[in-house]
Order: C-alpha cells, then sequence, then structure tokens
C-alpha cells in the first residue's frame, strides 16, 4: 500500500530528489520518508489541518486518502484502526501516546499527516528550544512530516527486518569512531536502541531475524543488563508481549539519557535524516561511518534510528564536559536509564525535627542508676547537649507541623527520658573504636526466616517466617505477657499504684509468642516506636497491625492485592509505609483502613521502603533498580536515584538525615546525599544481595549484613567527608566517585553460615544482628 | 563471559515430544507437529516467566535456593491455582523411564499400605524455633568460639602449606628484601620487574603468651592423671577452631612423646598421646596433611614396636596397637591422595615389616600382631591379597607356639591374640569371597592349622550377615517423612531456650579477672576462654616484651583478687596457675633477648 501512495505523492517532487537519491524508486516506505518537501507541498493546500486528537486525525487522514482515490490503503487503514482501537498496546494508540506525551516537540507532530504539512513551518518557532537546539527541531521536523505510515503503526511497518543488523552496526560503527569524550555518552543510547529494536523485530512477527540479532548484539550490551536481557530474550513471539511486565515498562515509559550539549549536537550531526539545510553538515559524518553503504540506506537507517529515539528516549540535555565511562556506568543501570536531572531538584528538608523538651529529673535518676563515681561529671554534658539542640532549628528541617505527629503520651516521654540516659553511655565509635557485635541466630528455622526486626530500645525482637507465622521474644529478663481478660480486668482496682503491674496476666508470662494471621510468609516486619504495636506484611497482600499488650491481631488493611513485600513504622508512629509486588507504596495511618497516600511511580516491584527521620519523606527501594523518595505532604516524587544494577533490598537513613545508604542484590553499597540527590559513594565488597543495612547511633559507621554471610563495617564519616561538593557537580549531578571502598572497610565478620538479615545498633551503639542459623 | 550464555536462553525450549506425550495423557491424540512446535514455545516462554517470578519470592524469603512453595507463590501471582502434592523441600519426586524409543519423566506414585503408616513409630516431632546469641565481635575482634567460623579457614591453611610461594610484585616486598637502586642489584632488580616475584610469606611462629598457657595446660591435661580433665582437654582439641597456630607444636609434642615413652614402655602415655592424635583428626578445622610426617611414625611405632609396656605379659598393649591401627587406617582413608600416596606407602611398610617376621620365627609376636592388624584395618582387599595366603604359614607358627612344650607365657599370649584377630578380620573376608559349603576339610586343605576354626568362624558370619540383610528387608517398609530429618549442629547443641544477651563487655584489664574465674568454676569454660582471650590478646598486640610482662602481672594481680575475694576454695587453683606464672616470665625473658 504505502509504495501505491508514494509513488503518487512523490510525483511533483521526484525531480530534485532524484539528484540526490538514486534508488528511491524501490517504493519502500521509508523511501517516504526521506522526501519531505514533496509531501508537504502536496498535503498542505489539500486538507484543513486536523484537531491533535486521534479520532480527527484518522479520519483527516482518511479523507486525504479518499480525495487521492487510494481505495486499497483506505481499507488498509480502516481495518488498522478498527483493530488498534481494543488492544492496548496496539500501534496507533501507542504512537498517539508517544505524539501527545511530552516529547520534544517533534514526536507530537507525529500526530497526522496533513495537519503536520501545514505545521511544518509553525513548527519550529513552537517548538520549545528548551531541550534542544534549533536546529535539531527544524530537522526533526522536517523528517517527521511524510510519517504517515509511522503513525498508524508505531512499532510495526519498519521495513525490513533484515536490514535491523546493518542500522545497529551502522551506528555503532559511527559512535566507535567518534571522539572519545563523545563516544561514552553516546554508546549510552546503545542498550534502549538495542532493546526496542528486537522489540520492533518481535512484534512485526521477525521471531528469526529478532533472535539473530539479538545473539549478534546482546553480547554488547553493559554487563548489568544482563537481568533485563534475559527476559526479553525469553520473549520471542508477539503474543508474549502482551502482559509481560517488562515489556510494557518499556514502552509505557521513556527511557532517559543525559547527554552532554556538546556529545548531543555531535549525535544530531550524525543525522542525515534532517532537512535539506543540514545535509552538508552531516557529509562529515557520513564520510566517517558509511562509507560502504549507499545513501538511501544511510537515511532508512537513520529514520529507523531517530524514530527510535523519538518515541521512546527522553534524551536529558546539559550544557558542560561530556561525562567519562565511569561516571555514566556509575549512574545508570536502572530499568528506565537514569533519573532525569529536574526530577532531583525539588527542595527535601532532610533536617531533623526538633525535640520536645522534656525536663529530665536528672538527679534522682542519676542516684538510682548510676554509683557515685561520675555523677557530677555527667550532669553537664547531658544539660549542654539538650540546650544545644533545642535551641538550633535545624534550616534544613521542615516545619515542625508540616505534617501532623501524634502527640507524646506520658509513657513516651519517659521513653525519651531513657533514650537520652542510654545515649550518654554511648560510646564513641569510630576506626579505632569498633563496635561489638552481638548476633541472635535463629536456630531450626528451616530455611523459613524471612524478616526480622529489633525494638529500638533492643528489648524485642520479631521475626516473620514463611510459614506465615510471626514470633515475638523478649531478650531481656521481662517476660511478655498478655493484658487479662475484659471480666479480670473489671475487678481491678483502678486506683492503685500499680495498675500497670495488676493488668498483665502472670500467668501468660513467656519468652515468646506467636502470632497467627497471615495466610502467605510475612516479608516484612515493623514495630511500632512505643513498642505497643507490630506491623507486618505479607504474600497474602494485607499488612496487620498487631497488639504486643494483648498478642493479638488489631487490624488487616486490605490495598495492595499483591504480595507486600516490606512495610515500615514512621520514627513518630501512627503513620506507616507499604509496598509490594503492585509497585505501589501506600501511606496508611493506623486508625485508618484506607491508605492515605499512595506513590505510584516505579516500574517494577517495590522491594523496601522506610521513612525518613524527619517523617515527612519516604524512601522507596524497587526492582527497577532505582530508588524513590517521596514526599509524605504533597505524594510527589522528589529523588529518583540511579545507579544500582539489581533490586534494591535494603535502605539506611544516616541519624541526621541528611545521607542515605542502599543495598542491592548486585552486592554494593552505595551511598546518597539526599539534600542534592547525588551520589556520593560506592561500598564494594559484598559478593551477595545485601539485606540489611544500619548507621551507627552517631552516625560513623555503617554497618552492612549480607546474604554472603558477613557483617561489614565501613567508616561513614570519611566517606562522606571525601566527597567534595562544589557548585557545578551539585548542579549537574556529575561526580568523581573516589575508588576507597578498601580504605572505608572496617572489618568483615564471617558468620558459620548464617546469612545477615537485620542489623540494629542499640543506643549504646552495641550492633546487634540476626539471621538464620543455615547449615 | 555471559555472550557465551545468552544465546542459549534464547534458545531453550522444551522438546515437542514432551508436548505429545502430555496430550496423550489428556486424551488428544495425533498432535500436528506445528501445533506441538507453537505449544512448546509458548509452554517455554511461561514457564521462565513463572521462575523469574519465582525467584522473587527467592530473594524475599531471604534464601539462595528455590523451592516449590516459590513456585506456587508465583503462579498465585498469575492467577492459577498453585500445584499440590510438591511441599516437601528435598524430595523431588520424578522418575525417568525409556523405552520404546520414548524417554519420560514421570511421577512415581506408590501404593501404601495405611496400617503400616499406622504401626509405625511417629517421627520425631521437630524442635521449634529459637534464639541464640553470641558475639560475633568484641570491639573489633572476632573471638575464636565454636559459633563463629575458625579464624583460618582450612582451605586458607591448605594454600599456604602447599603454595607457600606468593606472587609479590616489586615494590610490594617487605622490608628486609634487597633494597632496589642498588647498583650490584640492578640486574636482579630488572628481572624482577618483568614478572612477579615470587616470595615466601611472612609467617609468624611465635605463640602469644595466652596460646602459650593454652599450650601448657592442654598437654598437661592431656597426659595428666585426672581422666575427666584430659577429656575436657580433648574435647577442646576436637572442637576449637582457633589451634591451627599451636598445631606444629601439638605434632612435635606427640611424636616425641612417642619416641620417649617407647623407650620407658610407658603405655598408658603412650594410649593418651595416641588420643590426642584422634583428637586431632576430629577436628574439623585443621589441616593436618602439613604435619602428617611426624604423626604417622608416631602412630605406627605404636602399632608394631616390639614392647610397648613393662609387664607385656599383663598389660594390654593390644588394644593400643589395635586403637592405633584404627587411627592409621583412618588417616589413610581421610589423608591419602595420588600425590602423596599414604595408603600404598603404609601398606608397603606394613608388609615390609610383616614379611621379615613371615621369613623369621624369632620376630616378636608382638610385632607380628601389630603388623596383622594394621594391615586388615586397611580393608578386605588388603586381607585378600596380603593375609589370606599366609594363613597357613601363620597357623603352623601359632600351632608351634600353642602345642609346643616349653614356651615362654608371653609367646603363647601373643599367638593367642594373632589367632583371634587373623579370625575375627579373615572370616567376615573369606564369608564373602569363598563360595558355599563351609566344608572344614577343604578349609583345612586351604588354610592349615587355623582352617576348621575359621571354618566356624565363617559360618558364623554368614549367618549373621543373612539375619542382617533380613533385618534391612523388613525395615525397607519405612516412609518418607515429610519434613526434613532435624539436623542440629554439634557445636550448637547447648542452646539456651532463652535468648539472653550475653555476658556484658568489661574493659581489657577486667576480662582476666573474667577468665580467671571461670576458670575457677569449670575448665572447659576456661579453655574456652583462654582460646578467645588468646585472641584477643594478639590482636592487641601483646607480643612485646612489656606488654606480656604486664600481662603476666595483671593476670597474677587478678587471681590474687579474685582468689582473695572469694577466698579458701580458690586457693588450689590460684596455687596452681600461679605455676604457670614461671613459664611465662621465661617467655617475657626471652623475647627480652
Amino acid at each position: 500500500m504505502a509504495a501505491v501512495q508514494d509513488g503518487q505523492l512523490n510525483l511533483e517532487v521526484e525531480k530534485d530528489i532524484k539528484t540526490e537519491i538514486t534508488n528511491d524508486g524501490s517504493g519502500n516506505i521509508n523511501a517516504n520518508s526521506s522526501s519531505p518537501g514533496s509531501t508537504s507541498s502536496g498535503g498542505k493546500s489539500k486538507s484543513p489541518a486536523g484537531s491533535g486528537e486521534d479520532q480527527q486525525t484518522l479520519l483527516a487522514v482518511l479523507q486525504f486518502l479518499k480525495r487521492n482515490k487510494l481505495t486499497e490503503s483506505v481499507d488498509i487503514l480502516r481495518r488498522e484502526a478498527g483493530l488498534s482501537a481494543d488492544a492496548d498496546d496496539s500501534p496507533v494508540s501507542e504512537s498517539a501516546g508517544a505524539g501527545s506525551g511530552g516529547v520534544p516537540s517533534v514526536g507530537a507532530d507525529g500526530g497526522d499527516a496533513n495537519s503536520l504539512l501545514s505545521r511544518v513551518s509553525i513548527a519550529t518557532p513552537v517548538a520549545p528550544p528548551a531541550t534542544a537546539p534549533p536546529k535539531v527541531v527544524a530537522a526533526s521536523g522536517g523528517e517527521d512530516q511524510p510519517d504517515v505510515n509511522v503513525v498508524l503503526s508505531a512499532y510495526s511497518q519498519q521495513g525490513d527486518p533484515v536490514l535491523y543488523p546493518l542500522y545497529y552496526n551502522g551506528l555503532k560503527k559511527f559512535i566507535e569512531s567518534v571522539l572519545d569524550c563523545h563516544r561514552a555518552e553516546l554508546s549510552q543510547v546503545f542498550y534502549p536502541l538495542f532493546v526496542h529494536m528486537y522489540l520492533e523485530l518481535v512484534y512485526n512477527n521477525h521471531e528469526n531475524e529478532a533472535k539473530q540479532f539479538f545473539e549478534k548484539f546482546s553480547g554488547d550490551q553493559e554487563c548489568y543488563y544482563e537481568e533485563d536481557l534475559r527476559i526479553l530474550s525469553s520473549m520471542s513471539k508477539k503474543e508474549h508481549m502482551k502482559g509481560n511486565e517488562t515489556m510494557l515498562d518499556f514502552r509505557t515509559s521513556k527511557f532517559v539519557l543525559r547527554i552532554s550539549r556538546d556529545s548531543y549536537q555531535v549525535s544530531c550531526l550524525g543525522k542525515p535524516e534532517m532537512s535539506r539545510s543540514l545535509w552538508q553538515l552531516t557529509i562529515t559524518y557520513r564520510m566517517l561511518s558509511y562509507q560502504l553503504l549507499k545513501r538511501h540506506l544511510q537515511e532508512r537507517q537513520n529514520n529507523q534510528i531517530w524514530n527510535i529515539i523519538q518515541e521512546h528516549l527522553y534524551i536529558d540535555i546539559f550544557d558542560g564536559m561530556p561525562r567519562s565511562k565511569s561516571q555514566i556506568d556509575a549512574m545508570s543501570g536502572s530499568l528506565a536509564g537514569e533519573g532525569k536531572r529536574d526530577a532531583n531538584k525539588a527542595k527535601v528538608f532532610y533536617g531533623l525535627l526538633k525535640e520536645p523538651e522534656i525536663e529530665v529529673p536528672l538527679d534522682d535518676e542519676d542516684e538510682e542508676a548510676e554509683n557515685e563515681e561520675g555523677k557530677p561529671k555527667k550532669k553537664k554534658p547531658k544539660k549542654d547537649s539538650m540546650g544545644s539542640k533545642s535551641k538550633k532549628q535545624d534550616p534544613n528541617a521542615p516545619q515542625q507541623t508540616r505534617i501532623p505527629l501524634p502527640e507524646l503520651k506520658d509513657s513516651d516521654k519517659l521513653d525519651k527520658i531513657m533514650n537520652m540516659k542510654e545515649a550518654t553511655k554511648k560510646i564513641r565509635l569510630g576506626p579505632d573504636n569498633l563496635p561489638s557485635i552481638c548476633f541472635y541466630s535463629f536456630l531450626n528455622a528451616y530455611q523459613g526466616l524471612t524478616a526480622v526486626d529489633f525494638t529500638d530500645d533492643s528489648s524485642l525482637i520479631a521475626g516473620g517466617f514463611a510459614d506465615s507465622t510471626v514470633r515475638v521474644w523478649s531478650v531481656t529478663p521481662k517476660k511478655l505477657r498478655r493484658v487479662k481478660s475484659a471480666a479480670d480486668l473489671s475487678n481491678i482496682d483502678k486506683e492503685s499504684d500499680d495498675v500497670l503491674e495488676r493488668i498483665m496476666d502472670e500467668k501468660t508470662a513467656s519468652e515468646s509468642k506467636i502470632l497467627y494471621g497471615h495466610s502467605g510468609p510475612v516479608y516484612g516486619i515493623s514495630f511500632s516506636p512505643d513498642r505497643n504495636y507490630l506491623l507486618s506484611s505479607s504474600e497474602d497482600g494485607t499488612v496487620r497491625l498487631w497488639s504486643l499488650q494483648t498478642f493479638t491481631c488489631l487490624v488487616g488493611y486490605k490495598g495492595h492485592n499483591y504480595p507486600v513485600w516490606d512495610t515500615q513504622f514512621s520514627p513518630y508512629g501512627y503513620y506507616f509505609i507499604s509496598g509490594g509486588h503492585d509497585r505501589v507504596a501506600r501511606l496508611w495511618a493506623t486508625d485508618h483502613y484506607q491508605p492515605l497516600r499512595m506513590f505510584a511511580g516505579h516500574l517494577a516491584d517495590i522491594t523496601c521502603t522506610l521513612f525518613h527521620p524527619n517523617s515527612n519523606y519516604v524512601a522507596t527501594g524497587s526492582a527497577d533498580r532505582t530508588i524513590r523518595l517521596w514526599d509524605v505532604l504533597t505524594g510527589n516524587c522528589v529523588r529518583i536515584l540511579t545507579g544500582h544494577k539489581g533490586p534494591i533490598h535494603s535502605l539506611a537513613f544516616s541519624p541526621n538525615g541528611k545521607f542515605m545508604a542502599s543495598g542491592a542484590t548486585d552486592g554494593r553499597v552505595l551511598l546518597w546525599d539526599v539534600g542534592h540527590g547525588l551520589m556520593v559513594g560506592e561500598l564494594k565488597g559484598h559478593t551477595d544481595t545485601i539485606y540489611a543495612l544500619k548507621f551507627s547511633r552517631d552516625g560513623e559507621i555503617l554497618a552492612s549484613g549480607s546474604m554472603d554471610n558477613t557483617v561489614k563495617l565501613w567508616d561513614t564519616l570519611k566517606a562522606f567527608d571525601d566527597v567534595e561538593l562544589d557548585d557545578f557537580t551539585a548542579a549537574t549531578g556529575h561526580i568523581h566517585l573516589p575508588e576507597n571502598s578498601q580504605e572505608l572497610l572496617l572489618g568483615t565478620y564471617m558468620t558459620k553460615s548464617t546469612p545477615v538479615i537485620h542489623l540494629h545498633f542499640t543506643r549504646r551503639n552495641l550492633l546487634l544482628a540476626a539471621g538464620a542459623y543455615n547449615p | 563471559m555471559a555472550e557465551e550464555r545468552r544465546p542459549k536462553q534464547c534458545t531453550v525450549v522444551l522438546p515437542t515430544e514432551s508436548m505429545k506425550a502430555m496430550a496423550e495423557s489428556i486424551g488428544v491424540g495425533q498432535l500436528q507437529e506445528e501445533s506441538c512446535a507453537a505449544l512448546s514455545e509458548e509452554v517455554s516462554y511461561r514457564i521462565k516467566e513463572i521462575a523469574q517470578d519465582a525467584l522473587k519470592f527467592m530473594h524475599h524469603g531471604k534464601r539462595c535456593k528455590l523451592t516449590t512453595s516459590d513456585i506456587d507463590h508465583a503462579l498465585k501471582l498469575k492467577n492459577v491455582e498453585p500445584l499440590y502434592g510438591f511441599q516437601s523441600q528435598e524430595f523431588i519426586p520424578f522418575r525417568f523411564a525409556s523405552g520404546g524409543g520414548r524417554e519420560l519423566h514421570f511421577y512415581e506414585e506408590k501404593e501404601v499400605d495405611l496400617s503400616d503408616i499406622i504401626n509405625t513409630p511417629l517421627p520425631r516431632v521437630p524442635l521449634d524455633v529459637s534464639l541464640k546469641a553470641h558475639w560475633l565481635s568484641i570491639e573489633g575482634v572476632q573471638p575464636a568460639i565454636p559459633e563463629n567460623p575458625p579464624p583460618a579457614p582450612k582451605e586458607q591453611q591448605k594454600t599456604e602449606s602447599t603454595e607457600p610461594l606468593k606472587a609479590v610484585k616489586p615494590g610490594q616486598e617487605e622490608e628486609g628484601s634487597i633494597q632496589k637502586g642498588q647498583g650490584a642489584t640492578s640486574a636482579e632488580a630488572k628481572g624482577k620487574k618483568d614478572g612477579l616475584m615470587r616470595m615466601k610469606p611472612r609467617s609468624t611462629h611465635e605463640l602469644s603468651v595466652e596460646q602459650q598457657l593454652y599450650y601448657k595446660e592442654i598437654t598437661e591435661a592431656c597426659v595428666g592423671s585426672c581422666e575427666a580433665k584430659r577429656a575436657e582437654a580433648l574435647q577442646s582439641i576436637a572442637t576449637d577452631p582457633g589451634l591451627y597456630q599451636m598445631l606444629p607444636r601439638f605434632s612435635t609434642f606427640i611424636s616425641e612423646g612417642v619416641r620417649v615413652n617407647v623407650v620407658q614402655n610407658n603405655l598408658a602415655l603412650l594410649i593418651y598421646l595416641m588420643r590426642m592424635v584422634k583428637a586431632l583428626m576430629d577436628n574439623p578445622t585443621l589441616y593436618l596433611e602439613k604435619y602428617l610426617h611426624e604423626l604417622i611414625p608416631a602412630v605406627v611405632t605404636c602399632i608394631v614396636s616390639k614392647q610397648l609396656c613393662l609387664r607385656p605379659d599383663v598389660d594390654n598393649h593390644w588394644a593400643l596397637r589395635d586403637f592405633a591401627a584404627r587411627l592409621m587406617a583412618q588417616s589413610c582413608k581421610t589423608f591419602s591422595t595420588t600425590t602423596n600416596n599414604i595408603q600404598s606407602r603404609i601398606t608397603k611398610t606394613f608388609t615390609k615389616v610383616y614379611n621379615k617376621c613371615w621369613l623369621d620365627d624369632k620376630t616378636q609376636w608382638t610385632t607380628r600382631y601389630g603388623c596383622i592388624a594394621g594391615l586388615s584395618e586397611l580393608g578386605p582387599d588388603v586381607i585378600k591379597t596380603l593375609i589370606l595366603p599366609r594363613l597357613t604359614v601363620e597357623g603352623a607358627r601359632i600351632k608351634a607356639v600353642s602345642d609346643g612344650p616349653v614356651v615362654s607365657n608371653i609367646d603363647k599370649i601373643g599367638a593367642d591374640h594373632v589367632q583371634s584377630l587373623l579370625l575375627k578380620h579373615c572370616a567376615s573376608v573369606i564369608a564373602k569371597a569363598r563360595p558355599l559349603p563351609d566344608n572344614v576339610e577343604q578349609y583345612r586343605a586351604d588354610y592349615g592349622y587355623l582352617g576348621p576354626m575359621l571354618c566356624s568362624h565363617v559360618v558364623k558370619a554368614r549367618a549373621q550377615a543373612a539375619l542382617q540383610a533380613q533385618q534391612v528387608n523388613r525395615t525397607t517398609l519405612t516412609i518418607t517423612q515429610p519434613r526434613p530429618t532435624l539436623t542440629v549442629p554439634s557445636s550448637l547443641t547447648l542452646m539456651s531456650t532463652r535468648p539472653g544477651t550475653p555476658t556484658q563487655l568489661s574493659p581489657p584489664a577486667t576480662k582476666y579477672i573474667v577468665m580467671a574465674t571461670s576458670s575457677g568454676s569449670s575448665s572447659t569454660q576456661q579453655v574456652l576462654w583462654m582460646a578467645s582471650i588468646c585472641k584477643i590478646s594478639r590482636t592487641l598486640k601483646l607480643s612485646s616484651s612489656a606488654v606480656a610482662n604486664s600481662a603476666v602481672d595483671m593476670m597474677k594481680l587478678a587471681l590474687m583478687r579474685t582468689a582473695t575475694g572469694k577466698g579458701d576454695p580458690e586457693l588450689p587453683l590460684l596455687q596452681r596457675i600461679s605455676s604457670l606464672e614461671l613459664p611465662a616470665s621465661e617467655i617475657a625473658a626471652q623475647i627480652n633477648a
């Protein structure tokens, strides 16, 4: 059909094209696109410009075709349109989606042939020049005009599958031939291009070609994309594409690349698909890369690649020096490329909230707890620290009332006092003063231990198990007791001093309690800060709230219909966050059965969740290899952190809220500056998934625990000191990571055969670790 | 690397035959080849998809092994009903069968007699989950306690001993090697720069004070008079993970001890030393291969020595020979490799000695006994080739002793022992090798004097074997337990039901007090504490003389304090430990010098 159509349309302009293009007579669809000027002149007069809406566009096109007596094409188009209406990943809606999205204006123009033609002239001024230099806009505008076919069937139609490897190879050669400083940046294009070309082949039922294409070029891709490539390789038929999540991710989201302006211009120069005016500019490039290819081939190829770039890639252009290979490698790896730079521009109030002032009855407490030694000394520093803390309001801290927080109860105040007292006895850690590690092994767990949590005061341990149970242990001599039944409670004298003691049922005292209620493995577990509640999330799609007074389930929060991988209480209690297979993180309040906020944006399972110490933000790590930071108040995503090469399984905030650490299946710990949204460190050393991360109470030491049966300690003070943040790096986010993992590693402690799945620093900076012994 | 794997991933699909077989199993015959191919691709894709989802569950389950439940959960994600009947973790119920040009994997379901199940005793209830706490690290140092992995894993010890030459880059050389830049060695330096230098790594051969104390305590306990203490010391040798540094001392101690005590005919001490060898061999964390050259001669001495005790007629030195022979066989089994050929070398040694006594009537019965014991422990093959052919001669010799008129009591006893030994070991071998019937005359013809006795033993052995076989047959009806059998590591059996926090840390000076008090309460604890303190002090660099001195002083002080504080019961302890003071100060003096 294309041939007929093209032939007629091109008649007028054939003359001037022929001078340049020798082989155009082949009547390929793409020949059409290579002769933009002609179509525009022909179409402009005939059809009035349609609106941007698809339906109208379609009608306009049909009209146009009819007028030209192209009945065959009309039929085909009708049929296609009818087909495409129901399937959501079908060509038309796809292209429409691409068109209407906030892509470089060029993409939007792809909408309809008729209007396009008229719009070409306007397109240049209208297009926002913010992202691309004017040249590019003009060029791509010109390029887009004749693509009626592309509009109609996005992925399909793209010509001869045999040529794909050639196209790809051509680009590869070109990129290999450019200057070194641009090469690293430009080669970022390879992976997304590869993926989309492969998908196109698969989509168009060129199964064998797709397979060959894959075999030929999959080896060129960066090794950290191996996981995705494996999924991709299993997808060899069009039918498979429907309902495949990875596939959907690729098609619905744009792969984000950051390229410096210089490099981008080079790459634009490399595209001779642009309008005639640019033709000469591209000669140099052509001399370099395509001496052996015929001209029409070049053009078709570049159209192909250019289309993919426009439809599926988002190129974030920045001014300044191109980045080096290592810089790019540090940031790439996620499912959808890097985060856009403006995604990390929002201000994050990472400071801590002001602690409420509590009068500590210093003297008598001291006398009770401490012996006569050292008593006078201890009072002074305490007062000082109290004073300094309460006076200064951190400029980076959010307002105290930014989100409503629960009021402090008397028991909370008591706990705070205890906390402060303990804090004075805290051991100051450092490279010369490493913490002692006490390891809690779960014996006879039959590989069934899936989650562990400690209370902040380290008095209780909870474990979630694959057999759907939750178990709570007391690690202090104080046994776990249930509150008496209602009938018994009514008999108690409520005026007595020890009423709190009396309500407990002595008969139920035991070291551990089992909580039954879930119907699937328990993957996440979290104590409330006041130790009255316990949260657990499970494969059965629910999050349950348990009372540690009665040891019964209080609420089952339903909302996630799929496994909930993690849940976490806010440091101030009341709120909690959960995230799971459905890719949505939900923020709940314990007294609401429906979520308060839903954080959507991740492209794959949310694997871990964590509250910022000031409770105003929530961090989520995902299997799409990104970390996102969400604002609890607005529900917006305020940070997208890329750099991990595997699903993220652990997160930790430094106690001052300024930094974050994350661990993934790739065995690396990455350190982040939350305020700037920058990666500031990389800690290599583990050989397997990191399931546990924790900063010491003062933030000097980061402990990481992994599947490889080790606990490692890292010097974070040095790690954060070594990074110098000048304005430029802060603005562009291109940081040179020092290769100093070995210097930062303070210690490695092997267990016998126990994977470390949780770590916790006690208030005195003793490190507790937990895992199931796995003989 | 990954390139090689990926094409495979792309292409692996189920064979079309499987599709046919499955179609037939649900009653669809004659499936077309094309449909089979299409089906198999579709099925393979779905299977891969499910496997990928199942992996997620494995990761979140914090495991390295995919289980059937992961697959069930992945199916549930896709709204597919899980498969039932595959719940057990270890058991894969598929059997393979081929025939008629087809290969099949099928699910074997046996008919089970319910009464059998009802009548079998209930399996043991699996232990409940429990928590146990231990110190993974104390102020940055990992204590050498059984809960922690050994400080130097066996592999490391092995590489250290087998590859003593480490590749060292020039420039990384430690001080003491040739200084670079000197004119005379410029050519050498050039050579070095070309490639990596191979250098012997520096290893410390000094033991810290605490290790020396431990060594002394252990060796004293092992050869001392108190049996309870010896048992504890041997237990410590067999389980303690941090002994590798003391291993050379132990092996020298044993070999020297055997040399001296064989001359002095001190049977008891020899037995103690052999028990030490056994304990060392039982310790899974030690790489013993390095010291076999000292241990094996000692053991062999205890097997074949002419005289091991002062009164050979009364003392049971035969038991020592048997024990040592078993040790020898065990070490042959564990340490023999194609390079060291221990097994064949040992066999040769025994045979040589044996040949000598075969030829020479004057050889002691004790040596003869030792040879036979040593050989027969090495297995039925050795017995068959080396001992059976000599039974006739041996029988004649025994006959001569027992029938002969004038013999010393010692010879008679020796002959008796050899006879019973031969009967014991040979009977079972003959029972297996020789066809029925057991004819006494035939036996006499074949084996001479020992023939009739052998015959009766063989008959007994056969009866016993038949009885055992019967029992085996009867017990085959046991059903597989769905739960995996319980495996509790020996080191972790002492778990407490309540997960208490381990003893609070105390500053370094008081650590010694803790050690001293605990040594008073129980000597195993003492040993453990000593071992862990050895580690601590080593990393605290207590090796320098001044610190060593002060450590000894501190210990004494601590002991004094505990002793005086606790009163009389501790006094003997104080005396005992203060007797250690001398060697410790000696060491300090040595270091000073």
